[in-house]
């Protein structure tokens, strides 16, 4: 098939960007979208042109590093995949295809589609752990968690840690990552020792970093590649309120 | 030829002879490990922060040392080549985590677990260091579960297991088909604890470009800051490589398109051994190849062939669909052929046969490459609900990717590269030939031999992580008296300005091939001659035209751009050129290997039935490859292999 392709550059973070339009030929359906751009990057190097940066990886869906805004949605149009693991054949012949990187002030652009998203890690390192150094943990049966609790924990942990709820948010809020390593350790008896300082402390990270508050409008679910629902933000909110009352989330 | 020289390289260890000393306790196997750990001297905890330690990687083996020795006291700095330590390609592991826990009842021990480890590496392991993993599996376990990794329960909330290959004791332990993504988070949140409390300080988007040795000891390394390019040294008492494999010397394989080998090949060098580079992996169970663009392989759970029954048309060129093809008329190869094991033989075993029967005419698709890994019997017997809670994920990222549905059709799946047993040679201390420099996860060789068993990585990554490394490298420290030293000094500022000449040097090639293209020509040499099946003739045709390619990367290359940006043609044309020479020593090293062990087949040496036939008298030895300067040959060193607890058998799955 052949595509049109309006393309993000941006040549660093001071710098202004601009969309930039390409056409690329013979472009197969079996490719991933990021063999598609490969192919795109081939043909700009034989062309004398720099290449589209771009984040990726594993290329299987997991490792998180892909992410892009394709027509305007959040790792494009078919529903719970990363962009590496949508194929061309979800586009047709004579389609032109926008591709933007994700947009917030938390995650500033580096170059073309690649953003910095180490925001995300400064939220985990404020809290998003169970306090255990190496060594000290008990026999791992002794523990009974039932079955049903456990998969929900691990319904919760699945993220990736992409950044596509904040990139299709209208508040960039990152409400739906925090909630989503919150409620997996909540979920767990490991984890309730510090559950509720952990709501507080992971939730005024988010704040610090400048995202944005949730109003619930729900656009992070219906983008995010592995289907984190909803309603572990309201799992957090309720653990918020709790540890108010608490006066939570003043040490750690 | 290739490279930037180095001059400083003759700094080599006091125990480098000809056979090289493993430093393996005396004593019973069974009490070696508490015995070594009572004996290695201890840091003083008020001295440990005067320690700097650098752990390049971040993934299970590095990401979980690099937390542990921040608990410890010491000073860390961890570097991953990501945006964030949590991406690292241990995060890509599918099916599970050993451990020797018997929770089924099913008669699996300590000993159980070395054996089967053993025997599954085609007794090309060293037992001491197979041992201490089998024990450390059970901790593992428990640290994990401590740390809140979700893996999968009973309905009485006791931990479940499942079957992998290689073993008929169900002793793995898992969270769906996500088993390393959750592993390497508890890892991450481990380590984000140590940041959070600076403990370390953790430098993503920066690449190891070169290992400095100062006085014979590993002093720090040279990195390349990936986004403002910037080359910079960074000085340590211990230098810990946790770097992962180097599979994508293939081009294609289940890797992620970053894993590279430039960290271990900088240190080798730098003088570390690297060892039984030809011990690839071949994984049985890949999506094959649609065509010429495709970028990198899939890999589909081992576990599959725990409900997955693998098969092909009796008849060769059979172009009916799988569910025309009558039961009589299916060849369920792996059943007949290995009755006791079937479809759960291990990867090297299982790999060979779907290799046979695609070249004999039986591959199915489009490109007649694959076999069938069929899940119709399973659904009608367990139902689709309990398939979905198995496989859900890898069956929707098989539906992705081919466009096919494996709840209705059979998966198409045919071996890819995975994994690499090799690399750089280290101790039982895991301490490689440079004193100083400690080698963690799948960038050593220690624990699998010529094959790894499944769900044996994410076992060795996190024993060697956890628990081995900080009481090794805690023991090294103690003992060791280092000069102070910063990054003023003359190692440090040589090895940078060759960083920076290579930069530029591959930025002047302004050749009109693209590095990809490079790169997959390397690709399909590797496989075609040093792949599933490894010649004499075809190994010596491939150690003329890796060199002949080395050159025209170096000639004909086209890298844009510039240095002091980011720039990720720049980035992979590095690892290339270092795949372009590491290329070589792997098939330098298979040639050699006139045996056939594990996951090297070297198709003149095979039983009558199309095994591997190891060849015990000649070749039961680690194989260390010494650096001996661009323009030499490298020195062969020998490991002698000892088997003093498992006999040494021809290994039979049937």
């Amino acid at each position: 098939m052949n595509l049109k392709l309006r393309v993000w550059r941006q040549k660093n973070a001071e710098s202004q960007g601009r969309l930039v339009d390409y056409e690329l030929k013979d472009v197969s359906p079996e490719y991933s979208f990021l063999e598609m751009l490969d192919l795109l990057n081939e043909k700009l190097m034989r062309e004398g042109e720099l290449p589209v940066a771009f984040d990726h990886d594993c290329r299987e869906g997991i490792c998180g590093m892909c992410g892009l805004m394709i027509n305007g949605v959040a790792h494009g149009p078919k529903a719970a995949v990363t962009a590496c693991q949508l194929h061309m054949r979800n586009f047709h012949d004579g389609d032109t295809i926008v591709i933007e990187p994700w947009r917030a002030t938390a995650f500033p652009i580096i170059k073309d589609l690649v953003v910095n998203r180490t925001a995300f890690d400064r939220i985990i390192q404020a809290a998003g752990y169970i306090s255990v150094s190496t060594g000290s943990a008990p026999e791992a049966n002794n523990t009974p968690i039932a079955k049903t609790e456990a998969d929900l924990a691990m319904d919760a942990a699945a993220c990736i840690g992409c950044g596509a709820c904040v990139a299709a948010c209208p508040n960039s809020s990152a409400m739906l990552f925090t909630a989503a390593k919150a409620s997996h350790l909540a979920l767990m008896p490991q984890g309730q020792p510090e559950r509720y300082d952990r709501a507080v402390l992971m939730v005024n990270a988010m704040d610090e970093e400048g995202f944005g508050g949730c109003t619930n409008i729900g656009e992070c679910e219906a983008v995010c590649p592995k289907e984190i629902s909803l309603d572990f933000i309201a799992q957090l909110n309720r653990d918020l309120i709790k540890a108010s009352f608490m006066g939570a989330g003043k040490r750690l | 030829m290739a490279t930037s020289t180095s001059t400083s390289v003759k700094t080599m260890p006091t125990f480098m002879e000809a056979t090289l000393d493993a430093h393996v306790p005396d004593g019973p196997i069974e009490e070696m490990w508490d015995k070594h750990k009572f004996e290695m001297k201890l840091v003083n905890p008020a001295n440990k922060r005067k320690h700097t330690i650098i752990v390049v990687g971040s993934g299970l083996a590095g990401g979980s040392a690099a937390a542990s020795f921040a608990e410890l006291g010491y000073n860390v700095h961890c570097f991953c080549y990501q945006d964030s330590p949590r991406r690292a390609h241990s995060v890509a592991a599918q099916g599970g985590i050993n451990a020797a826990k018997n929770y089924q009842n099913d008669g699996d021990s300590v000993f159980r677990l070395f054996y089967d480890t053993v025997k599954g590496g085609d007794y090309r392991a060293r037992e001491a260091n197979v041992y201490r993993l089998a024990q450390i599996s059970n901790q593992i376990i428990d640290q994990c579960v401590a740390q809140g990794v979700p893996f999968a329960r009973e309905y009485g909330g006791r931990l479940a297991n499942r079957s992998f290959g290689g073993a008929q004791v169900s002793r793995t332990f898992y969270a769906r088909g996500q088993t390393g993504q959750q592993l390497l988070l508890g890892a991450y949140q481990a380590l984000a604890r140590q940041i959070e409390s600076g403990g370390v300080k953790m430098h993503p988007r920066t690449e190891m470009l070169d290992l400095v040795v100062v006085d014979g000891h590993a002093r720090g390394i040279v990195t390349r800051d990936m986004v403002t390019g910037k080359i910079e040294s960074h000085v340590a008492d211990v230098v810990v490589m946790a770097t992962g494999g180097y599979s994508n010397v293939f081009y294609l394989s289940t890797n992620a398109k970053g894993c590279n080998a430039t960290a271990i090949w900088r240190a080798y060098k730098r003088g570390a051994f690297f060892a039984n580079p030809c011990y690839t992996q071949i994984h049985p169970t890949c999506i094959p190849v649609s065509g010429e663009y495709q970028s990198k392989l899939t890999l589909m759970s081992e576990s599959l062939r725990n409900d997955g029954r693998i098969w092909v048309p009796r008849q060769k060129g059979d172009t009916r669909k799988a569910a025309d093809i009558p039961e009589s008329e299916r060849y369920y190869y792996l059943e007949e052929r290995y009755p006791s094991f079937g479809n759960l033989v291990p990867r090297d075993v299982a790999s060979r046969a779907a290799k046979e029967v695609v070249d004999s005419g039986h591959g199915v698709g489009e490109l007649k490459n694959g076999v069938y890994l069929d899940f119709a019997d399973a659904i009608n017997r367990l139902g689709e609900n309990v398939i979905r809670d198995r496989y859900g994920n890898l069956f929707d990222m098989y539906a992705n990717i081919t466009g096919e549905d494996p709840y209705k059709v059979p998966m198409r799946i045919y071996p890819a590269l995975h994994y690499t047993m090799g690399g750089l040679w280290v101790d039982y201390n895991l301490q490689s030939t440079v004193p100083g420099l400690f080698v963690l996860g799948e960038a050593n060789f220690s624990d699998h031999g010529a094959n790894r068993l499944g769900a044996s990585a994410l076992m060795q990554g996190l024993s060697d992580g956890y628990f081995i490394a900080p009481a090794t490298v805690s023991n090294y420290i103690a003992q060791t008296s280092l000069s102070k030293v910063d990054a003023s000094h003359s190692a440090f500022q040589q090895a940078e300005e060759e960083v920076v000449n290579r930069v530029n040097r591959l930025l002047n090639i302004r050749g009109r091939r693209s590095v990809d293209e490079i790169h997959r020509e390397l690709g399909k040499i590797m496989w075609e001659y040093c792949g599933m099946g490894r010649t004499e003739a075809g190994l010596k045709k491939a150690l003329e035209l890796i060199p002949a390619l080395r050159e025209e990367f170096w000639q004909n290359a086209s890298i844009p751009g510039d240095a002091d940006d980011l720039n990720q043609t720049l980035e992979k044309a590095g690892r290339v050129a270092d795949f372009l020479e590491l290329g070589e020593l792997l098939c330098r090293d298979a040639l050699d290997r006139a045996e056939s062990c594990g996951g090297h087949f070297r198709e003149e040496s095979q039983t009558e039935d199309g095994e591997a036939l190891r060849d015990d008298e000649n070749f039961a030895y680690v194989a260390a490859w010494q650096y001996a300067g661009d323009d030499a040959e490298p020195i062969l060193n020998k490991e002698p292999l000892k088997f003093d607890y498992v006999k040494l058998t021809q290994r039979s799955y049937k």
